[in-house]
């Protein structure tokens, strides 16, 4: 499909809080706030946006493991706790790992475009602090290959991403790319202090690229090539957004410059089976974000903000490589060179990512598209950069798993 | 593993106690080293034993639950360990199978008889020298191979071998509370030490990763022979404050200023409700008969055992009442043995205002010190000012620190520790002190 033929918006966006460590709230002796509360405070912050339940046509929610995290199954049928107006009304749930809620809107749109519907209500969740650590890996792990957790890492997607970055090093250089990932973890933590919803909102801690390049890597407790900065945090959360035609954007009485508007969309797949050719490419993600692009017929240097996939800081180095703003191994200096900055080149990840807001799992894709729409319209407060007209596009990339599964869209100003 | 064969049957005399519960999961922790880690293929097994069949029930599911801490924290290292055995995928199954695995080789008892053929003979009841004789002589004469090695925190080793007939197979392994937690470890080996003992407990104390400090057979050792001192010089400020005000406000100012101004963990009467007051009176008996010269005891420690005012803890943990009411962990009122009761710390805290202004300009407190790794220069200026400011306070803390140093010097000089270093280093790791009582800060 060269270009989508219907017009696709997405606004009225809101997060909730990412909870977790970091959050002076956070006590996981006390327990977590259940599941369906966190589905019930994104949904109705949408709907209360959008004039209620009555303007939806369907719901689509995006999650990755409430099976194991929440033993909790039968997603849709939480739509109507939302609202008592879902009830009978179409409501599907996707899974694609970290993806899943990318997956969501992804299903969203084609469901604008199918003509089935002019207005989606678009959901992710995680509640993923009902383990500790050392079991959540164990349920993470899911997202790859069940055959390959035997003789994986202990903390099993931190351990696929060391052996990344462990291959990133040897090619390129270990002290720039230690470099580049504790300047990409004070990026995160910077950007995250400006936006209230961040896990890392109340981080206070000075001299933060000090403390990653000097805190030691811990092969016996922790994974060879990483530390615990460079990993995206452990997060409950949920995100939702409304997804409408242009009859759903007047149904709900917005105008467009209140919304932005999905110009291209990539959504694609590589085997979970079969190991990476290159450890120190991200293949799919390269694929997804080309396609993308070609469909919204523009080039990367039109675009004003990036938000990306770094579940892992060295993630996040090779993902600006896939999508070509710098070179492979290149991709060091252009964090090192501050390019990635809020007032940057090219600002990325301006409210800290999945390391400095957080990684509810089935809510990033979803939180991507809430904080691009939050930019693209200036809704984004303390944490607002400036989008120059120009420049008034926006891309997003959401990974699930090893780059497996993969959503990347094309957003512009409404 | 030079002393593998001594590791293939051990006992734990008093393993439901506060401290052989924790002995108990380290040793645990070792024999799943050997078994599981090394795979050696020896069976290996712990008697825990103890008096009571409910304390072990209690024991059992301690230990489980500190396997499985173990488990998470060593999960990169138990992959390894079990990475041959297909059927245990996640972490979770891993961690299950290694703490089964352990609970496996440990057996709980009530009879001493059980201890007959062990090769170690750990050792953590209660502080009652003639007890320990007792039962080590009768095991020593069923399996003359046995060595021993005792928890004793004051009685001296020396007495306890000769009296049993141990010919030199014991040694002092004195761990701090709770085990599994404090790195400190007070080894104490008799004059006539088993040469082998004493290599193995070097070798197990590294296993076990302890700050090992070796203090000389003396009773009371550093610890408890700082400790002591240390208490009843807090026990006299009080009493000598009794002219002029209530005892329960001259606890509170002596307490308050061990734990504010000097900047401890916890002031010094908290310290003794947590180890007990009954506890401190075994100690102290023990330490006095080998320092004649000494008033080692106390008129009000006597008095709250009297009226049943110990402290201590109970065995879930919980702290009892002592010269203080806790809530989670906080003081909330102190003793006032007039009323025979309990007021609120508060009035007391307002009453005793005047004894503690001026305050020092800079709120230091030891937890703020704790995470300074140069501590000298947040220290010094601190108490640099104690010295100059006139409140009754500070003055009193300016003579505690003094007097905690001579106790330090003391105990080098009477030969229990070797050096200055040793007393600062146990007090330090084992009494969590932001520095050691040897020191200059109060000349």
């Amino acid at each position: 499909m060269k270009s989508p033929r219907r017009k696709i918006y997405m606004l009225a966006g809101y997060n909730t809080i990412s909870m977790g460590t970091g959050r002076s709230e956070f006590n996981p002796k006390k327990g977590c706030r259940p599941l369906e509360s966190y589905i019930k405070e994104a949904g109705q912050a949408v709907l209360e946006r959008i004039g209620g339940a009555d303007k939806v046509d369907e719901g689509v929610i995006g999650n990755f493991m409430a099976a194991r995290f929440n033993n909790q199954a039968n997603l849709p049928a939480f739509f109507p706790l939302i609202d008592d107006g879902l009830k009978f009304k179409p409501a599907i749930s996707v899974e694609g790992a970290c993806a899943s809620g990318g997956l969501a809107l992804i299903s969203a749109i084609k469901s604008v475009l199918a003509e089935t519907a002019d207005v989606v209500l678009a959901l992710g969740v995680e509640v993923q602090n009902t383990k500790k650590a050392v079991y959540g890996a164990d349920i993470l792990a899911a997202a790859g290959w069940n055959q390959s957790r035997k003789n994986g890492h202990a903390y099993f997607f931190p351990g696929v991403f060391s052996n990344r970055a462990g291959a990133y090093y040897e090619k390129y250089g270990k002290d720039r790319s230690r470099l580049a990932m504790s300047q990409w973890y004070v990026n995160a933590i910077e950007n995250a202090r400006l936006c209230y919803t961040a896990q890392e909102a109340e981080n206070k801690k000075t001299k933060l690229l000090d403390m990653a390049l000097e805190m030691p890597l811990n092969p016996k407790k922790f994974v060879d090539h990483l530390t615990v900065l460079d990993c995206s945090k452990v997060s409950d959360g949920a995100s939702a957004i409304a997804v409408v035609s242009e009859e759903g954007l007047k149904r709900l009485g917005f105008k467009p410059e209140e919304a932005i508007e999905v110009i291209g969309f990539a959504q694609m797949t590589s085997n979970i089976t079969q190991d990476p050719t290159d450890l120190t490419v991200l293949e799919t993600t390269r694929n997804a974000v080309k396609k993308a692009l070609e469909m919204a017929g523009i080039n990367i240097s039109q675009l004003g903000t990036i938000e990306l996939h770094d579940c892992f800081s060295i993630a996040g180095i090779m993902a600006i490589e896939a999508i070509g703003l710098a070179e492979p191994g290149k991709g060091i200096d252009y964090v090192i060179d501050g390019k990635t900055k809020r007032d940057g080149e090219m600002p990325i990840n301006t409210t800290g990512g999945l390391i400095g807001w957080g990684h509810p799992t089935g809510a990033t894709g979803v939180h991507q598209a809430v904080t691009l729409w939050e930019q693209l319209t200036g809704k984004a407060g303390d944490a607002q950069i400036e989008i120059c007209a120009d420049r008034p596009y926006a891309l997003s990339i959401n990974m699930g798993g090893d780059d497996k599964t993969l959503v990347s869209i094309v957003y512009k100003k409404g | 593993m030079n002393y593998i064969n001594k590791y293939t049957n051990i006992s734990l005399l008093g393993a439901a106690g506060k401290m052989g519960s924790g002995i108990m999961a380290l040793l645990a922790f070792e024999v799943g080293k050997l078994k599981i880690g090394a795979k050696r293929e020896e069976n290996f097994v712990i008697n825990a034993i103890d008096v009571s069949p409910e304390a072990l029930e209690g024991l059992l599911k301690y230990l489980k639950s500190q396997l499985l801490k173990s488990g998470e924290k060593n999960i990169v290292e138990l992959r390894e360990w079990y990475k041959d055995s297909a059927e245990l995928v996640e972490n979770e199954q891993v961690i299950e199978a290694y703490a089964n695995d352990v609970m496996a080789m440990i057996k709980t008892s009530t009879r001493i008889e059980t201890a007959y053929d062990s090769q170690l003979v750990f050792e953590a009841i209660k502080e009652d020298k003639g007890l320990k004789v007792k039962l080590f002589s009768q095991i020593k004469q069923n399996n003359p191979d046995t060595w021993f090695l005792s928890n004793t925190s004051s009685i001296p080793l020396g007495e306890i071998d000769k009296e049993a007939g141990l010919n030199g197979d014991i040694v002092g392994f004195h761990f701090y509370n709770p085990p599994v937690i404090q790195k400190l470890l007070e080894v104490i080996p008799v004059e006539n030490i088993n040469p082998d003992l004493i290599k193995f407990s070097e070798e197990l104390a590294k296993s076990m990763r302890k700050i090992v400090v070796y203090s000389s057979d003396v009773a009371g050792f550093i610890g408890n022979g700082h400790f002591m001192r240390d208490a009843l010089f807090a026990l006299d400020q009080a009493q000598g404050m009794t002219n002029e005000i209530a005892l329960a406000d001259a606890i509170y100012r002596v307490d308050t200023v061990s734990r504010d101004l000097l900047l401890r963990p916890m002031g010094i009467y908290q310290l003794m409700d947590y180890v007990g007051v009954d506890v401190m009176c075994f100690i102290l008996k023990s330490m006095q008969a080998a320092f004649s010269q000494e008033k080692l005891s106390h008129e009000i420690l006597n008095q709250y055992i009297d009226l049943g005012v110990t402290g201590g803890q109970y065995s879930d943990g919980s702290q009892k009442d002592g010269f203080f009411q806790y809530e989670k962990g906080k003081i909330v009122s102190v003793y006032d043995i007039d009323a025979n009761a309990y007021k609120a710390i508060a009035d007391v805290k307002t009453a005793n205002e005047a004894y503690f202004t001026p305050q020092p300009s800079e709120k230091l407190n030891w937890k703020t010190v704790i995470r300074e790794r140069e501590r000298e220069g947040i220290l010094s200026p601190f108490f640099n000012e104690l010295k100059v400011l006139a409140s009754p306070a500070s003055k009193l803390a300016v003579a505690y620190g003094l007097k905690s140093k001579a106790i330090g010097q003391l105990l080098v000089e009477g030969g229990v520790a070797a050096d200055t270093n040793a007393v600062n280093k146990v007090m330090e790791t084992g009494f969590y002190h932001a520095y050691g009582p040897v020191n200059n800060f109060f000349e």
